[in-house]
């Protein structure tokens, strides 16, 4: 099967993208695909003619590769293509739509309010900023609608905080969210197919747990996989997971992230296309769950060309 | 980074080359990740490794980079250069060499320093691969974990991982204007010996600094000579710069007032020859130098003989002075480019150094304001500049930012500076609107009058 490996891209997660890709390439390779890896840019429909691919499979993370554009383009060019549609891209990559599906599925997320600059910059927004701060409290997290990575995203611990968290998230997106601090262990489920695989427990080292460096950098952060948990909350972090993947509509592959606190799980975001480098979250699932990062990425090439309603096997 | 392949041969079949083997597991990393010396958990900031990966893009205007610009050197001289050496000493110049470097080498070294006043013995010279391998061999030859090490605040970036990768705690000294502050210095080697510490070294550019484009005064270079001789510390000099002043009288290096007891003199031909030849040098008195070239067998070996051949006949020609004349010529049109630009399109809450040569000059904006962000923000609009956290080992910087005039031609460097303005411009009337101080002014593009002066560069401290 010839699958093109889309990544790289022109968002700022370019870099984690491409290490994505290259380790995908590798897996769908040992596997007797013929890989062709397409570093995204503006050629990328001419390429896809050109290469005809029977599949494609998208490893680009953050703007452009994540949030459906990529996707829209395959679906016009009628290649089939890994991960989540269109809609459901939409709806993972905004997070701010992502929890207004959420609720409206009575799955817990934390309190939020979300803004454009334009309701600074025009409707006064910053004279509801007390009751704002009153209603989710402090600590709060204040964080870019879009963007994934932790990029943008800060803390604010106290009012004063607040304007420099804002217009830090406001370099990356034009709507920005602040949303309650949940205290709570931090998860992450990965699902394939719409089952969830081990939960795997993130355990920063440093104080600042939105490090983004700490993402990336093997040693900076403790992984548990399975993660350590009691029955009852395993199985509610598992059904958290589930109930999300089908309330926006994934399919394939995604990694829902929550928070783990006494009342149970909130949801905090859902990744479309998670990070598939060596050090990321996903294959570390999928390995706990018996199944080689190869055999994970062959099933996701699968699952690409069922939906297709073609049948992509070798 | 492997790119798409057109032909099937290019693209990856089932026999993988050793290079394309499959990765290994994130458990296998783990394991990996066990082994490492304690000195690789240097790790800067990912984030701004990610961002600075995009100013790559060719639709990007970046002033980020610090590259001299080599177009102008005339592809012809390189020809008939390289053609002399292939056809009078090519098995010579294929050959390894001394691991101080060719006595020929040191004589164009002599020359460029002999330029600014300084006349080295030659024992005392080690032709180097680059100034950043001296840095790293002074590092390697003083800096045992835990020891301190004194630079500047903000310091060149380049510098940071090598001493961080040393263990060295690096302990950085505000600037301002006039470059160092030496009293500042001094109170800091004050604190260290009353709890018995004593610097290794004190690294500075006390030329056009990088990335502040600042110049330590005559006055304070004679200050911190002093400083060394009381005290019995080193100084290392790092002067890439020096040459390329484009006003004002020069100074005289640290190495000069000194003669070379305890100041360590580290140069290079990559601002004013090319960056790509790889040839730097450092000047040192004998006993250092001892250590010095142990360490740099251990390295390298030697410099690269082809290198060192052809700076020797480049040299021969006699128009090095020429070249560097015409690279000032170019790059003051940038620097006053830059500085016109900042002035009519920075918001008056920005300040900006205004160098008298060199390659950079460094943009301090409210400290609301953090420059990483704004890199991503700037990036949508496709400019880029190096945000001053990377001048800093402890998050400091955060306002400021690095601009390059050396690697950009006028209109980019103008249409660069506007775009740039245009992002800070619009974050300072959004926290104008957050915090309710209200409707900062945003200058007025067209303005150039009321723009904003430069305004003189001074640091907080």
């Amino acid at each position: 099967v010839r699958v093109a490996v889309l990544k790289g891209g022109r968002s700022l997660e370019r870099q984690v993208s491409l290490r994505s890709g290259a380790r995908v390439e590798d897996a769908l390779a040992e596997l007797g695909h013929e890989v062709v890896p397409v570093d995204v840019g503006a050629d990328l429909v001419r390429r896809l003619k050109q290469v005809r691919p029977d599949v494609a499979f998208v490893a680009l993370h953050g703007s452009g590769g994540e949030d459906g554009t990529a996707q829209e383009l395959l679906e016009i060019l009628g290649i089939p293509y890994t991960g989540p549609g269109v809609a459901a891209c939409a709806r993972a990559a905004d997070k701010v739509v992502a929890k207004h599906e959420l609720r409206a599925a009575g799955i817990p997320t934390p309190d939020w309010v979300a803004f454009n600059a334009t309701a600074f910059r025009e409707l006064g927004a910053a004279d509801a900023l007390e009751e704002i701060e009153a209603q989710l409290g402090f600590p709060l997290v204040v964080k870019p609608a879009r963007g994934g990575s932790a990029l943008g995203v800060r803390f604010a611990a106290r009012r004063d905080d607040v304007p420099e968290a804002l217009l830090a998230a406001f370099s990356y997106d034009d709507r920005v969210m602040l949303e309650r601090h949940v205290p709570g262990r931090e998860l992450t489920v990965g699902l394939l197919d719409g089952e969830a695989l081990p939960i795997v427990e993130v355990l920063p080292k440093e104080e600042d747990r939105f490090n983004y460096e700490a993402r990336y950098e093997i040693g900076r952060t403790d992984y548990v996989c399975p993660a350590n948990l009691a029955d009852a909350d395993a199985d509610a972090v598992g059904e958290a997971a589930v109930a999300t993947w089908r309330a926006l509509g994934c399919e394939g592959f995604a990694r829902v992230d929550l928070l783990l606190g006494p009342p149970g799980p909130e949801v905090i975001e859902v990744n479309a296309v998670p990070g598939l480098t060596d050090t990321s979250l996903f294959p570390m699932a999928t390995e706990a769950a018996g199944l080689r990062f190869e055999d994970a990425c062959g099933r996701i090439v699968e699952l690409a060309g069922r939906r297709a309603g073609a049948a992509i096997t070798r | 980074v492997r790119e798409l392949g057109d032909s099937p041969s290019e693209r990856p079949g089932p026999d993988l080359p050793a290079h394309r083997r499959p990765h290994t597991s994130a458990r296998d990393l783990e394991r990996y990740a066990d082994l490492f010396a304690a000195r690789t958990r240097v790790m800067r900031s990912s984030a701004m490794r990610d961002l600075m990966a995009v100013t790559a893009r060719p639709e990007v205007i970046s002033l980020a980079g610090g590259l001299p610009d080599t177009s102008t050197f005339p592809p012809s001289s390189f020809a008939a250069q390289m053609t002399r050496i292939a056809q009078e000493s090519s098995a010579q110049a294929l050959q390894y060499g001394p691991t101080e470097g060719f006595a020929r080498t040191k004589e164009c070294i002599a020359e460029v320093m002999a330029a600014e006043g300084m006349r080295p013995d030659p024992d005392d010279v080690i032709v180097t691969t680059g100034g950043q391998q001296a840095i790293d061999l002074v590092a390697k030859t003083f800096v045992d974990p835990g020891d301190a090490v004194i630079c500047e605040a903000p310091t060149y970036p380049g510098a940071v991982p090598v001493f961080t990768s040393y263990q060295a705690e690096t302990i950085q000294i505000a600037i301002d204007d006039d470059g160092m502050r030496v009293d500042e210095l001094e109170a800091t080697l004050d604190r260290l010996a009353a709890a018995g510490r004593r610097p290794k070294f004190i690294y500075t550019v006390p030329s056009f600094q990088n990335p502040a484009g600042v110049t330590l005064s005559a006055e304070r270079r004679r200050r911190l000579v002093a400083i060394a001789r009381e005290r019995e510390l080193l100084v290392v000099e790092d002067n890439p710069y020096g040459l390329l002043r484009y006003e004002g009288e020069p100074l005289d290096p640290l190495y000069k007032l000194d003669g070379g007891d305890y100041v360590l003199y580290l140069g290079t031909l990559s601002k004013i020859l090319s960056p790509g030849i790889r040839l730097g040098w450092l000047v040192a008195p004998p006993p250092v130098m001892e250590k010095v070239v142990l360490g740099k067998q251990a390295t390298d070996l030697c410099t690269s003989t082809l290198t060192q051949y052809f700076v020797a006949e480049y040299f021969a020609e006699g128009r090095w002075r020429e070249y560097v004349a015409s690279l000032i010529e170019i790059y003051r049109s940038r620097r006053d480019a830059m500085l016109d630009a900042l002035a009519r399109h920075l918001p008056p809450q920005a300040r900006w150094s205004r160098p008298e040569g060199g390659l950079f000059l460094w943009a301090t904006l409210p400290d609301y304001l953090d420059t990483t962000d704004l890199l991503a923000r700037a990036l949508r609009d496709n400019v880029a500049f190096v945000p001053g956290a990377a001048a800093y080992v402890d998050g400091a910087g955060s306002s400021s930012m690095r601009l390059n005039f050396s690697g950009s031609n006028e209109d980019e460097i103008v249409e660069g500076i506007r775009r740039i303005g245009e992002v800070i411009t619009e974050q300072v009337a959004l926290y104008g609107s957050i915090t309710g101080e209200h409707r900062i002014a945003a200058a007025d593009p067209g303005d150039a009058a009321e723009g904003g002066d430069v305004v003189p560069f001074r640091r907080a401290t």
